[in-house]
């Protein structure tokens, strides 16, 4: 195996034209094709760059997440201005009551100015990778005066993370049901593919709406977030469990099993290194499809008041507060938060449509 | 009270009494309405089957012409823009396409496109100056729960005709000097379009689920205000008789799919 790793490189290393493909393994073959496909690889590098951002929130983020400014609510937007001499800085904010709504409302203070500082240090001595002494909401503030920049990046870890921790709960769980379904058949067969039926008979967000509700409201955030996880995921097992089974029916009775079998391998040895191995490319690629949906699940579950509760952030409780049209049009940048919603769900799908691609044998 | 409501009842006892008087068409009563279930849901849900049927018929007027213009037309410059469009189209929420349909119809007409009526027909009977006041509201429903599907249809009716395109009855077809238009339309077409008829079944869940949610939204007398309402006040009667009913509709959705399928293609017989 280590051979045939080196001389695949030594063709590219001398620049000779790639032809035979025999030469690599089915992974780096699979690599090669997902390379050329632009965007693939942009909507990956994409993707690997919010989840950064998401995982260092305490350090990207300029505020934490529940710092709340009680006289700072609903600020806008604050455009941020550059000079040659101070760098990078945001004008103060004055506020003025508007006589009609008797709201308070934010305009820039042209006499205040507070530069941006990097690697900012704050009260509680944690870094910041930019921050500023005065306040600066590069994407205005919400109904608390909690900053929705560092709320979205915040909001990225357990947005981010649901559909990931989800989509790897169904692929065990499907992957197990499928294969116990395929390769023994009968009965067993006949059982599991009826409870899929019946699981996808089910609407899903009333299902998950349901069942959302039916969360104890004691629970700690964590629990809420496992519990919102396991939720999203009893639906979606079933389709992977489909595709697992029909792959393994097919390769059951394909001579190398049978050479496996007439060999004396168990059972658990032909499933883990002949069958299962077989299937892993189009797991990988039903999971990353199935990603975007269980994100959008979540968004929408918090967005109607059931999902992730406070003080815990996602993008679907930041877009909760976005919910009504009266809100809206006063405070337009409330709704920023669907940005990287569909940014992210548009980057997962394109991603795996390129590892779909790449992972089909017959697509060159 | 505890003995009025059977709640010293087991589990499985106290569900049976439930699920038998379901049959029978008796669901219960509502904690919060204080009326029977029974009066409350039959016109939320025909509200529901018009806006989802509609939606289902807009899906696939818009997806089969766009799949087949995207198909024959595959890697040139409005091939493209129709698959990035079919990409936001599937990875856009339904509840925020609705949101935003909403903020701009206010910027625009300075009315919010709450509800399916106006306020003077609201409380009305029937005619048919109500009916046309229904359709005036109903585009906006039908086209935001139909969105999502109509972009992976799209990408699958695409899909399905390249498919067809590259086999060799369609080069025999086009060797025997046929017209590209009739190639496509009376040969390809036909064979590339029994796959979505099969989808039809498989799409009815997206689209319940995203008319509940687009309704909770927009307000509309649907499903989906009052089940998040009665979920949030554990009206148990209620909501369980709620999910009940949109399983339902999926369940006759799917065998009407199915019947569909086996109507159009004479290949496809059970024993």
């Amino acid at each position: 195996m280590e051979l045939t790793i080196e001389t695949a490189e030594e063709i590219e290393d001398a620049g000779a034209p790639w032809t035979d493909g025999g030469q690599l393994s089915y992974r780096q073959l699979i690599w090669r094709r997902f390379r050329k496909n632009r965007m693939g690889v942009i909507a990956g590098a994409l993707l690997l760059l919010f989840y950064i951002l998401a995982i260092g929130a305490d350090f990207f983020a300029p505020y934490h997440y529940n710092e709340i400014n009680m006289r700072l609510r609903h600020v806008p937007p604050q455009r941020l201005h550059f000079s040659l001499s101070v760098g990078f800085y945001v004008h103060g904010l004055k506020s003025v009551r508007n006589p009609e709504s008797l709201e308070l409302e934010f305009t820039k203070d042209m006499t205040q100015w507070y530069p941006v500082e990097f690697f900012f240090k704050d009260a509680d001595g944690k870094r910041h990778l930019f921050s500023s002494a005065g306040p600066m909401f590069l994407l205005g503030t919400d109904r608390m005066g909690r900053d929705l920049l560092s709320r979205i990046m915040y909001g990225a870890r357990v947005s981010m993370t649901l559909g990931l921790v989800g989509v790897l709960l169904s692929i065990v769980l499907g992957s197990i049901l499928g294969t116990i379904s395929g390769y023994w058949g009968g009965w067993v067969d006949n059982l599991i593919q009826r409870i899929i039926e019946i699981l996808s008979a089910f609407p899903d967000i009333p299902l998950w709406m349901a069942l959302g509700a039916a969360l104890p409201p004691g629970w700690s955030s964590i629990q809420i977030y496992f519990g919102i996880t396991i939720i999203l995921s009893i639906i979606r097992w079933g389709g992977l469990a489909r595709q697992v089974r029909g792959k393994v029916l097919a390769y059951r009775e394909s001579d190398f099993v049978m050479a496996a079998r007439a060999a004396g391998a168990g059972h658990w040895h032909i499933i883990t290194k002949h069958l299962l191995p077989g299937c892993y490319s189009h797991i990988i690629v039903i999971a990353t499809l199935a990603i975007p949906g269980m994100i959008l699940g979540e968004t929408a579950l918090s967005f109607l008041g059931l999902g992730i509760r406070p003080p815990m952030t996602s993008w679907g409780v930041l877009l909760e507060e976005a919910q009504r049209v009266t809100v809206l049009l006063h405070y337009p940048w409330l709704i920023f938060p669907a940005v990287p919603v569909l940014v992210v769900v548009i980057a997962f799908n394109f991603l795996g449509d390129a590892l779909r691609d790449a992972a089909d044998p017959y697509s060159d | 009270m505890r003995e009025r409501y059977g709640l010293n009842d087991p589990l499985w006892k106290r569900y049976f009494i439930w699920i038998s008087g379901f049959v029978r068409g008796n669901f219960g009563e509502s904690f919060e309405y204080k009326r029977e279930v029974d009066e409350l849901i039959w016109d939320r849900i025909a509200f529901t089957l018009i806006i989802s049927v509609g939606s289902l018929i807009f899906t696939y007027v818009v997806a089969i012409p766009l799949g087949i213009y995207s198909a024959t037309h595959q890697y040139k410059w409005s091939d493209h823009f129709l698959t990035f469009l079919s990409f936001v189209g599937m990875s856009i929420p339904a509840f925020l396409l609705a949101l935003s349909l909403m903020v701009f119809a206010f910027d625009i007409f300075g009315v919010p496109l709450f509800g399916l009526f106006s306020a003077y027909y609201e409380g009305a009977p029937w005619t048919w100056g109500k009916l046309g006041d229904l359709f005036k509201h109903l585009w906006i429903p039908v086209i935001v729960v139909g969105i999502n599907g109509t972009a992976s249809l799209m990408r699958i009716m695409r899909g399905n005709l390249l498919d067809v395109l590259g086999q060799p009855f369609v080069q025999t077809a086009r060797a025997k000097g046929l017209k590209e238009i009739v190639v496509v339309g009376k040969h390809a077409v036909r064979i590339a379009i029994n796959p979505l008829i099969s989808i039809l079944g498989m799409s009815l869940p997206g689209i319940l689920s995203g008319s509940a949610i687009v309704s909770i939204v927009l307000g509309l007398p649907t499903v989906g205000p009052i089940l998040l309402r009665s979920l949030l006040n554990e009206d148990i009667y209620l909501a369980g008789t709620l999910i009940m009913m949109l399983s339902l509709l999926l369940v006759i959705g799917n065998l009407l799919a199915d019947i569909a399928l086996a109507w159009v293609d004479p290949r496809i017989r059970y024993e």
